[in-house]
């Protein structure tokens, strides 16, 4: 019988067939807890499961990335009880200098190619770029897969989307994305594990398929799988230093409905307060004036995407009275940004450069907004106080970028 | 811990509007609302039970314990918050029966080993309140015993029936080996 992506994944993991709407036990390749949730996964666990032990401490792992070095106490606490008891149980602990944790997982080849990912982040189902399975979990679920190494899963129903057409630079992944959530807004994929098609899909980068698969959580996806290219393979067993295989889907899978979606000359795009689905062309809300911008999170906080911001401004400041702030999205990337001249280069045009981490995204100490600050992000989400006070338009790196330097939301067209 | 029943029998409270219809997208601040997510008392909890939804303000003072939910499509939509499932639990409300859940209300509930049955048919059960009503778990019959009537709903899962025989997903997790 055929089978979807997420059939195919769940199945391997369960030893069993399945297919949407079974609900079955998933052995987990990964149990991860971030600094934040992952403090109550540790006092649910001791509650529940005192003196006993983790179900294998070298697939289970702590990955600090909200509050990073912490700039609070209970943040500092929070992430000292999850060391004392990672060193109790012999786990390894990403501390607060590695990074988001979904994009380390997938660095070090943790989370890989047909895998199964749980973590205290809605955003761990971003490793879909990659053909992995990940999910984000409350604390108590965390708890139970540290002590089972499994939890449970209702298969999701799949369906296809369709890309027709190309775009071209200055437009991005980002703003396929954003095309994305304008499409189906918040919920039109809500519950769904989605696969995406089409020759602008298979030409996706790795870096572009992480900025398309971290905003499934926005649609109210499960994830969003692109069916892993060579490139993305080798990128994949390079960070494991092992042969890795795609999954992909079985000719004749069943899927509830399939979406052609037209791409083609695909315009530079905006999401505006109060909610990520509510998307409009740069264009429309061009000229109104920013007081901050922040580049980085899960969904652009890699190399490339500082490379386009720096590409965009060309050695050109960023404007009086705008307050830029960088963010890479892991140690790796830092180390690249430094290596590269980039951080230098973000650092003379007038940015705050930092290390890696979620920043502000997780009101996090980079990137915070006051009440009445206008800010260009480069993140997924802009509801209000989510990303501090102020309100929050999502872009692409190069539209922030375009807008850093004049001071005002610009198309980036305007300015390349 | 002694052995959970596969089936449940009490008296139901069909959460409908002045017209009798069910209530589709009943929301977590409908059933507790977050005004009250500070509590951390399971008992407290109760107090606030349908505190938010519209003429049914005076459920924790009805309800009794053993009695039985039954609700309309997808029913706890919105929040993740734990408190709307154990907000019923606090009075002893037996369990739930619904056209449909929300998927983070259904996975709370299936975790706290607090009956979920999926009825889609439930109308045809013509329920009314203080109707004694059945359901099994195992072979997902749900029967107004009251009126005679019985319609299929859906049977749990083997993962709802383990966690659920366990007690909990905790208790679940501290029988492994």
């Amino acid at each position: 019988m055929p089978f979807t992506i997420v059939e195919k994944i769940i199945a391997a993991h369960c030893g069993d067939d399945v297919y949407a709407g079974a609900t079955v036990w998933v052995e987990l390749d990964v149990r991860a807890a971030r600094d934040f949730g992952g403090a109550n996964v540790v006092q649910n666990f001791e509650a529940h499961y005192a003196g006993q032990p983790v179900a294998d401490a070298a697939k289970t792992f702590f990955t600090f990335d909200c509050v990073v070095p912490a700039s609070n106490i209970p943040f500092a606490d929070n992430q000292q009880l999850c060391r004392e008891f990672a060193a109790r149980q012999g786990i390894k602990v990403y501390d607060v200098d590695a990074g988001i944790g979904s994009h380390v997982l997938m660095e070090e080849g943790l989370a890989r190619p047909g895998g199964t990912v749980v973590n205290t982040d809605s955003h761990m189902n971003i490793v879909g770029a990659i053909g992995c399975l990940g999910q984000g979990m409350g604390d108590a679920d965390v708890a139970f897969a540290f002590r089972a190494g499994r939890t449970w899963l209702e298969v999701p129903a799949s369906v296809k989307v369709v890309l027709k057409g190309k775009y071209k630079w200055p437009t991005t992944a980002k703003d396929l994305a954003l095309a994305m959530l304008r499409e189906f807004g918040s919920s039109g994929l809500l519950g769904r594990a989605v696969e995406l098609y089409g020759p602008a899909a298979e030409a996706l980068s790795v870096e572009e398929r992480i900025t398309v698969a971290s905003m499934a959580t926005e649609m109210g996806a499960i994830a969003i799988f692109v069916p892993p290219s060579e490139e993305v393979l080798e990128w994949c067993g390079g960070a494991a230093g092992i042969d890795v295989r795609g999954v992909y889907a079985d000719e004749g899978a069943s899927y509830e409905a399939t979406y052609e979606l037209d791409v083609d000359g695909l315009e530079p795009l905006v999401a505006c307060p109060p909610s990520p689905a509510n998307v409009k062309a740069v264009s429309e809300v061009a000229g109104k004036e920013i007081g901050s911008a922040f580049f980085g999170s899960c969904t652009n906080g890699r190399l490339e995407d500082f490379r386009a911001a720096a590409r965009v401004l060309s050695g050109r400041p960023v404007a009086a009275g705008v307050v830029a702030c960088a963010v890479p999205a892991t140690r790796r990337i830092y180390g690249a940004l430094l290596g590269e001249g980039l951080a230098e280069e973000l650092f003379a045009a007038g940015f705050v450069v930092s290390n890696a981490g979620c920043g502000g995204c997780a009101q996090g100490q980079v990137g915070m907004t006051g009440r009445g600050e206008v800010q260009v992000s480069t993140s997924n989400r802009n509801f209000p106080g989510k990303q501090g006070a102020g309100e929050t338009y999502l872009c692409s790196p190069a539209t922030a970028a375009a807008s850093v330097l004049m001071g005002t939301i610009t198309d980036p067209r305007e300015v390349i | 811990m002694a052995a959970r029943p596969s089936a449940l029998e009490g008296r139901v409270w069909p959460v409908v509007d002045a017209a009798g219809a069910y209530i589709d997208d009943v929301d977590t601040d409908q059933i507790y609302h977050n005004a009250h997510l500070a509590v951390t008392d399971m008992e407290e909890m109760g107090r606030y039970a349908f505190g938010n939804l519209g003429g049914w303000g005076d459920f924790p003072e009805k309800a009794k314990a053993g009695d039985i939910l039954a609700v309309g499509a997808n029913f706890g939509a919105g929040s993740s918050r734990q408190q709307a499932v154990d907000c019923f639990r606090a009075l002893g409300v037996a369990g739930v029966v619904g056209v449909s859940f929300a998927p983070i209300y259904k996975r709370n509930a299936i975790n706290a080993g607090w009956p979920l049955m999926e009825c889609p048919d439930l109308s045809r059960l013509e329920l009314a309140a203080g109707d004694v009503l059945r359901l099994n778990f195992k072979t997902g019959e749900a029967v107004n015993v009251t009126k005679g009537k019985t319609v299929p709903a859906r049977p749990f899962s083997r993962v709802q029936l383990e966690i659920y025989v366990a007690g909990d997903l905790f208790a679940y997790g501290a029988r492994l080996g």
